[in-house]
């Protein structure tokens, strides 16, 4: 279809100027039309894979589906917002709503933080072997996290482990880290700080270097020390970069979920629930799709509430500077 | 543009349906489909190489199956209309799979089978396989838990023997800590696993669930009675409140005297012989579970794995020639020797490599006296809820009685769709007599 679109497509140019001798109007709906064409590959896919399935799981989020639907649609029901109200009332919801919050208000900014230290020091003038750094503190993000998780369950051994060894060695008493619900989280955290800063570190690189120069030699001739250029240079340069980053980590960091059902299955003592894995236990491990897709709605609302915050300051604080 | 996009349409329909008719393609060799979960789906192509080589028409494709995605993946193959011909299904599903009208009911095929008869069963194992009076399944392998204790450390107590009443366990695990100073305790009883509340309940007689699986019996005064004896063993400190993943190994602290007994499966002894120190293997031994009022009402779970066929299938009569093969004594037999997995059929037990065992031995009693769960779909939530509880008590604080009532809150909510079914379902099966609902297909 699309191909078939395509000389349809040309035709605005030659049209532009043979429609100016005639009327304006024509071109201009030849545009729209044209323009539509060329969107409608896309629009059908986000339609199909997008909007369909977001349709589809919100009415799933009113009726009953569970295992009994699964071998008799009849057996489903219209429950109307008692998915809703039944979640609100899950004590387990509002443990994984706060594990799912102290992952993303801790591990998000710490993943930003850590990221953007990275890379002020990979694209400091002194450091040599840069490509090889790069490549270096990349490669956690593009590893399999199911490997990853394996590895990093041996360096947290209580008992054996490397984290636990060099702790030992400055005198800190051995830590359970995955064993211990004060522990959990936090280790959970360092091992997603430490897979995804290699991404957003890419990012920052490439936003500093396309900070012009002339800022930092105007600085430096007011007398500006290194601290107060990165105060005053390249944080408010590094602005539009930084809401890029921040919006998409914490979008991703609301969506924990890989991490602990490969590390705690989502333990001990329900300490790394996260709203994803209670959604995938409602789900596929006791079939109960309709409070499962109750659990997926409000995560969305949960996300789109957050990025149109961040949106929002981005905006205030844009106006303000 | 139009006709193009037909003729193009056209096309990709003709090469789909040429590719269709290419790949299906009848053969006289009737092949069935095995999904094996495990290490038991590792070893059975070995167990129906026997069976091949008796029925040259049937060829067995086994398809092993991890038990962490088994469940999901038979949930998923029956929605798609892909399930195996024959399966491995954990006992505790069947009521699950039967209620999806998944599975083939057997009374009939067992009743004329020559190999198959449910007398030659453990009783309690056999029950797992009834739903609403019917048969949906054949017992594989049992498995059932008892306690693993250090014969040392009981001897040193005064206890010669196992205690068989309630009473005197604890009398013997108080002794034992009192014996082994700080940090030593009497069982392990992980705050994060089901059997040992559930059974601690069933002992004192509780069903779990009342009124014909429509609610829960938790708050009433059999399941309290053996709440009350799990939740006091935490709080007098003769176990640690601490869940499985909190102990890096548990031989180790077993070996190391942390705590004397534990109530756990028959795979571990396999492991307690290979991961004990040479110097414990003469000091531990198994036995049945004590009850509240001596060795008759040490009751345990009934456990296992059943072999089941799937209504799906085009192959039933020879997915159960295989079942009636794989049930044979000796094939049972030989299959222990494979797995080390327990046979559900007495008759295999005759052979003195399994009842001459020291350690199995006390499975082989425990097996007389097992219950099993009710059999209703939403028994794995139900028991999640269970030791869930148990952690508010244990580790939370939270009083018994209000725990319990709780509890009994949370499983009539998950049970309310069962009820509107059972009410919904009656009306229509008193007159055809439970027939066939619902298995349009």
């Amino acid at each position: 279809m699309g191909i078939q679109a395509t000389p349809e497509a040309e035709l605005p140019r030659h049209a532009a100027a043979s429609a100016a001798m005639h009327t304006g109007r024509t071109t201009e709906g030849t545009v729209a039309r044209a323009a539509w064409w060329f969107l409608a590959p896309a629009l059908l896919l986000i339609g199909v894979f997008f909007f369909l399935p977001v349709a589809a799981s919100l009415v799933l989020s009113i009726t009953d589906f569970d295992i009994y639907a699964v071998g008799d649609l009849a057996n489903a029901r219209f429950v109307g917002a008692r998915n809703y109200v039944a979640l609100l009332d899950n004590p387990l919801f509002w443990t994984a709503l706060q594990n799912t919050f102290y992952f993303a208000l801790i591990g998000g900014p710490l993943t930003v933080a850590v990221s953007l230290g990275a890379a002020l020091l990979v694209n400091a003038k002194a450091v040599r072997f840069k490509s090889l750094f790069r490549t270096l503190y990349f490669i956690p993000f593009v590893t399999t996290l199911v490997a990853v998780a394996i590895v990093w369950r041996y360096l947290y051994q209580p008992q054996y482990g490397l984290l636990n060894y060099a702790l030992g060695a400055v005198g800190v008493p051995p830590i359970n880290w995955l064993g211990d619900p004060k522990w959990a989280m936090p280790a959970i955290i360092l091992l997603a700080v430490w897979k995804n800063f290699g991404y957003n570190m890419l990012i920052f690189i490439a936003g500093l270097q396309a900070i012009p120069e002339e800022l930092y030699e105007a600085a430096k001739i007011d007398g500006a020390s290194a601290l107060r250029q990165f105060w005053h240079v390249s944080l408010p340069m590094l602005a539009p970069t930084f809401f890029f980053v921040g919006v998409v980590t914490m979008i991703g960091y609301f969506q924990l979920f890989a991490e602990p059902y490969v590390m705690t299955q989502g333990g001990p003592l329900r300490s790394t629930t996260s709203l994803v894995l209670m959604m995938y236990e409602e789900g596929f491990r006791w079939w109960r799709m309709g409070a499962a897709a109750a659990i997926a709605f409000v995560l969305f609302v949960l996300i789109l509430a957050w990025t149109l915050l961040q949106l929002w300051i981005e905006r205030r604080t844009g106006r303000a500077a | 543009m139009r006709t193009s996009a037909r003729r193009c349409l056209a096309l990709a329909a003709a090469a789909a349906a040429g590719l269709g008719c290419g790949s299906q393609r009848a053969d006289d060799v009737v092949t069935l489909r095995f999904w094996g979960m495990g290490r038991e789906g590792e070893v059975v192509q070995e167990l129906a190489r026997g069976f091949e080589r008796d029925n040259p028409g049937i060829r067995v494709r086994v398809q092993q199956i991890p038990w962490t995605a088994a469940h999901e993946k038979l949930l998923t193959a029956h929605v798609g209309d892909a399930t195996p011909d024959i399966a491995q299904l954990g006992n505790t599903w069947i009521a699950e799979f039967a209620a999806l009208d998944a599975l083939v009911p057997l009374d009939v095929q067992v009743a004329a089978s020559p190999v198959i008869d449910p007398a030659g069963y453990f009783p309690g194992i056999w029950k797992t396989n009834i739903v609403d009076s019917t048969l949906y399944g054949v017992p594989w392998y049992v498995d059932t838990r008892v306690v693993f204790y250090r014969t040392d450390l009981l001897a040193k107590a005064g206890y010669a023997s196992f205690p068989t009443s309630w009473a005197e366990w604890r009398a013997a695990m108080t002794k034992i800590r009192e014996q082994g100073g700080a940090g030593k305790y009497g069982i392990l009883l992980p705050t994060n696993e089901w059997p040992q509340p559930v059974i601690f309940g069933q002992q004192a007689g509780s069903l779990l669930l009342a009124d014909g699986g429509r609610e829960g019996a938790f708050s009433d005064p059999p399941f309290r009675a053996g709440f009350d004896f799990y939740t006091g063993l935490f709080r007098d400190s003769l176990a640690p409140s601490i869940s499985s993943n909190q102990i890096s190994n548990i031989y180790q602290e077993f070996a190391n005297g942390t705590y004397a007994m534990i109530i756990t499966g028959p795979w571990n002894i396999g492991e307690f012989r290979r991961r004990l120190p040479p110097d414990l293997q003469d000091k531990w031994a198994t036995a049945p579970l004590p009850g509240p009022t001596g060795a008759a009402s040490g009751i345990s779970t009934a456990g296992g794995a059943s072999l089941v066929i799937f209504r799906g299938s085009r192959h039933q009569a020879e997915a159960w020639k295989l079942l009636e093969y794989l049930s044979r004594p000796e094939q049972q037999l030989a299959f222990w020797r494979l797995t080390g997995d327990l046979p559900a059929r007495l008759e295999s037990w005759k052979d003195t490599a399994l009842i001459g065992d020291r350690h199995t031995r006390a499975f082989w009693e425990q097996l007389q006296r097992v219950e099993p769960l009710p059999a209703v779909p939403e028994i794995e939530l139900i028991v999640t809820k269970v030791f869930e509880t148990g952690e508010k008590v244990v580790r939370g604080g939270t009083p018994v009685p209000r725990a319990l009532e709780d509890l009994d809150r949370q499983v009539d909510d998950i049970l309310e769709k069962r009820r509107w079914m059972l009410d919904r379902a009656r009306p229509r099966v008193a007159p055809t007599g439970g027939g066939d609902i619902g298995g349009v297909r």
